[in-house]
């Protein structure tokens, strides 16, 4: 399923969301330039690419996080479930409850690990045991077992990796179909990180995986497809194998050796 | 070494003694200086207690602390500070009432909502407000807030506790307004991001995580409002009147702490009577609360601090 | 290590409509109460000039305080009030720089220092009617300089020493560290460091903390009251330990009266007290932007 930018992307069969020609601008400057891929249903896709390519812009507009940003406009399509998500009649609220995002930088609520993980559901009117939802939340983000002694304490006092896999949990817990992650490791040590890197193995057989990284060899290790991305637009995308031991773009085939970048 | 550099040497070494002494004098210079702050507090809590104490030799604290009448230049003496205390509590307990819920709004819309022209409209307008001297603030009591409530409330007395409570609002509002939207502006972009990812509207973000997030500022603004309201003189004593009185409702004339402290250096009181000596044991009484209260601001502050790091 | 099945629950979705409204709601609430702020003062100053500017012209300027209100003015306050500013400024900046550059530039983060510095900031918080009972009592009775312009100026001074103090800290706190290092590798001494290099950065901060201190010494009346500031001064003093009075010691006096003419008078007063802050607080800010557009 390997393709260049000038191929008209097919549509697999099993793919959750598309992007079709997407360009998105910070007031007129071109930051995201016509990219279309498919992600797949229960697989890790990676975006990856040198810093200020737009991997991380290209993300939020996912899941409307770029709504915040003031001038940010966005054209082409992103589709989900038969809808452009950035169509007027979407509620961005509605399309974060489906597609949820786990940040660079760990950011739990300055509560307790509890409250944290019950927060999402809570607002958005679940009604059944909560003790329940955040137990199995947390087991989902192998946390449950360090934390299921302390979890009216606070979140701050856990350590940077574990923040971060609370924040997975946190994302867990509102059973989204598609899991955003935005350099996830980055803050991490090489031990927390190998430890969710674990973790996404686990979860992609229930969830579709979406990871923005500038780290090549864990997008080697982890993904099963890879898009290349350098100044906004989209060099390549495929299969993860592929892409970095028989890249078909020369430019692919520097950024994985290091060339540059 | 020539005899050129072994010179120079020399000379400069000389200079180091001389320059080293000029150090120390300024040094000390500065510190004398820094002592100063030191001295007013020592001065403040000499005079003060001193003059209490004579005060309670004459009279009993319990007669001072529980007593309900205050009369001390008229026959017969009564010395019960509670009507001066309750008046305060009145006028404080309306101003907050006032000042907490619209500043609180105002800090809220002011970083979470208002666009970067919206902010430099209102913060400055803000900071006016807040430099308007307080007796400028009494004038507007007089001449506009008490007509303005007896058109409302035609029962209501020329001074009442009310007016001076609706214009100390006014003017602890912008410091509540400034303070908290320092500590909600203070909260990371990345703890909202956070939240809203996961589904929320700006109505919960905004109550269940920033504000949860910011309050130990918050509530420290809260706190020095208030001590700022207690010691409010001018406005008070201009628009609440000068009767002692522990009223129930607002529209009574009473009297606040501070403006029994004017009232009496406007008269004449003689040095060592005992009516001079009251001033100090309101004046006193003022210190310790607003002392208490700006004490624990500081506090609940510094707990703020430590959340972020 | 096996997870559980992805969680089957349904999330209501039903109240979406609800939340929205709500948000919205909220947010109008905010935005309509924060503007009422911004009406109020626009009405506080309506009111002001509304009552006032009939009375302002020369004659009010420069006549003495009267009984009868048509031959009234404001000549001795005005005088006062601008006695009292030199008379404030002279004592408290030098005392108040001082301390603050002792507490940033020589502290050695000891226990004094540390109390010092607690020290103040309660200072900062003490009601302005305390200031004028200590300024009572030490200055107008101890130290035997009755009602004067000195005693007043002391007192003033006090009260915002504390303000001064902080401000000039944070102003010397933005000066990098670079500089001083600089200045030391050169074999500079701390006091040549900090007089030749760190002052002068830091004055631009200094200044508009300064003058926004004086802006809230020429306000206050409750410590001049206190220490003796007269209401009826027919004479303009003539050196500091004259008796005096000031502008806003006037205004309080005229609004404490029953009669309409005088209110208004008071009002006059207030525009002329108004815009002296309105010059000061307008020569902060030209200061602060003239000082950013140096270290642009």
């Amino acid at each position: 399923m390997n393709s260049t930018p000038n191929e008209q992307v097919p549509l697999a069969d099993d793919s959750i969301i598309d992007l079709q020609e997407v360009s998105i601008f910070y007031s007129g400057k071109i930051a995201v330039d016509k990219v279309s891929f498919p992600i797949a249903k229960n697989k890790i896709t990676s975006i990856i690419g040198p810093s200020g390519c737009g991997k991380s812009t290209l993300l939020r507009s996912l899941n409307r996080m770029n709504d915040f940003i003031p001038g940010v406009t966005v054209d082409g399509m992103v589709t989900y479930g038969g809808q452009n998500l950035h169509g007027s009649e979407v509620d961005p609220v509605e399309v974060r409850r489906c597609i949820g995002m786990v940040f660079q930088k760990p950011n739990p609520f300055p509560k307790s690990i509890y409250k944290n993980v019950a927060w999402g559901p809570g607002i958005n009117g679940y009604k059944d045991s909560m003790d329940e939802l955040v137990e199995q939340s947390l087991r989902q983000a192998a946390l449950w077992e360090e934390v299921k002694d302390r979890l009216h304490e606070s979140a701050l006092s856990l350590s940077g990796g574990q923040q971060q896999r609370l924040c997975i949990a946190r994302a867990l817990a509102m059973a989204p179909d598609v899991l955003l992650m935005d350099e996830p490791c980055s803050a991490l040590d090489p031990i927390s990180t190998a430890h969710i890197e674990d973790l996404l193995f686990e979860l992609k057989s229930r969830y579709t995986i979406v990871i923005v990284t500038h780290n090549m060899q864990q997008a080697a290790r982890i993904s099963d497809h890879t898009a290349f991305l350098e100044t906004g637009k989209l060099i390549e995308f495929g299969v993860t194998d592929q892409i970095f031991t028989r890249p078909q773009n020369q430019r692919t085939e520097e950024y994985v050796t290091g060339r540059f970048g | 070494m020539t005899t050129d550099t072994y010179q120079a040497v020399k000379v400069s070494n000389i200079n180091k003694r001389s320059t080293r002494w000029a150090e120390f004098l300024i040094q000390s210079g500065l510190g004398l200086c820094a002592l100063v702050s030191i001295i007013t507090t020592i001065a403040i809590i000499i005079i003060l207690g001193k003059e209490g104490f004579s005060f309670f030799q004459h009279v009993s604290p319990a007669e001072f602390f529980l007593g309900t009448r205050w009369v001390p230049l008229l026959e017969p003496q009564s010395f019960g500070v509670l009507p001066l205390v309750w008046g305060t509590l009145l006028v404080t307990f309306g101003a907050a009432v006032i000042a907490i819920p619209i500043g609180l709004a105002s800090a809220i819309y002011l970083s979470e909502y208002a666009s970067d022209r919206v902010r430099s409209i209102v913060k400055p307008v803000l900071e006016l407000l807040a430099g308007i001297p307080t007796v400028v603030y009494g004038f507007f009591a007089l001449t506009f807030i008490t007509p303005l409530l007896k058109g409302i409330f035609p029962d209501i007395q020329v001074f009442n506790a009310l007016s001076g409570a609706i214009v100390v609002g006014i003017m602890v509002l912008p410091m509540i307004a400034t303070l908290s939207d320092n500590a909600l502006s203070a909260v990371p972009q990345t703890l909202r991001q956070g939240a809203y990812a996961l589904g929320a509207t700006s109505y919960e973000v905004t109550t269940q995580v920033v504000v949860p997030a910011g309050l130990s500022g918050v509530m420290a603004s809260f706190l020095l409002a208030i001590s700022r309201a207690i010691g409010e003189t001018m406005a008070v004593t201009l628009a609440a009147g000068a009767t002692p009185n522990i009223s129930l409702t607002f529209f009574e004339s009473i009297q606040t702490m501070t403006a029994y402290i004017v009232q009496i250096s406007l008269g004449d009181a003689p040095a060592g009577g005992i009516a001079y000596q009251t001033l100090f044991v309101v004046a006193g009484l003022l210190f310790v609360i607003t002392l208490i209260l700006n004490v624990l601001s500081q506090k609940i502050l510094m707990r703020y601090q430590e959340v972020y790091d | 290590m096996s997870t559980p099945d992805k969680p089957a629950f349904q999330l209501d979705y039903g109240d979406l409509k609800r939340r929205h409204r709500k948000a919205k709601i909220f947010a109008n609430f905010c935005a309509t109460i924060t503007w009422m702020g911004v009406a109020l003062l626009a009405v506080l100053l309506a009111q002001v000039s509304i009552d006032g500017f009939k009375w302002l012209d020369w004659q009010f300027i420069s006549s003495f305080p009267s009984r009868f209100p048509a031959k009234a003015g404001i000549a001795s306050a005005l005088v006062g009030t601008l006695w009292l500013i030199s008379l404030i400024a002279i004592i408290s900046i030098p005392i108040g720089v001082a301390t603050a550059l002792y507490l940033e530039e020589f502290n050695s983060k000891n226990r004094l220092n540390r109390l010092i510095e607690l020290n103040i900031s309660n200072l900062a918080g003490v009601p302005s009617i305390v200031y004028g009972i200590i300024g009572l009592a030490v200055f107008v009775r101890q130290l035997g300089l009755e009602r004067s312009l000195l005693s007043g100026a002391l007192t003033m001074s006090l009260l915002i020493l504390p303000i001064i103090i902080i401000a000039s800290r944070e102003a010397i706190k933005t000066v990098p560290m670079s500089i001083r290092h600089a200045a030391f590798a050169l074999g500079a001494t701390r006091w040549q460091t900090t007089w030749a290099h760190v002052l002068p950065a830091a004055s631009p901060g200094i200044l508009t903390g300064v003058i926004l201190a004086l802006s809230r010494a020429i306000g206050e009346t409750a410590p001049l009251i206190m220490i003796g500031g007269l209401t009826y001064v027919a004479f303009f003093p003539e050196g500091p330990m004259d008796s005096f009075t000031a502008l806003p010691i006037q205004i309080f006096n005229w609004v404490a009266r029953p009669q309409q003419e005088f209110h208004e008078l008071a009002a006059g007063a207030i525009i002329v007290l108004l815009a002296v802050l309105l010059l000061m607080n307008a020569a902060a800010i030209v200061i602060r932007h003239k000082a950013e557009q140096k270290f642009k």
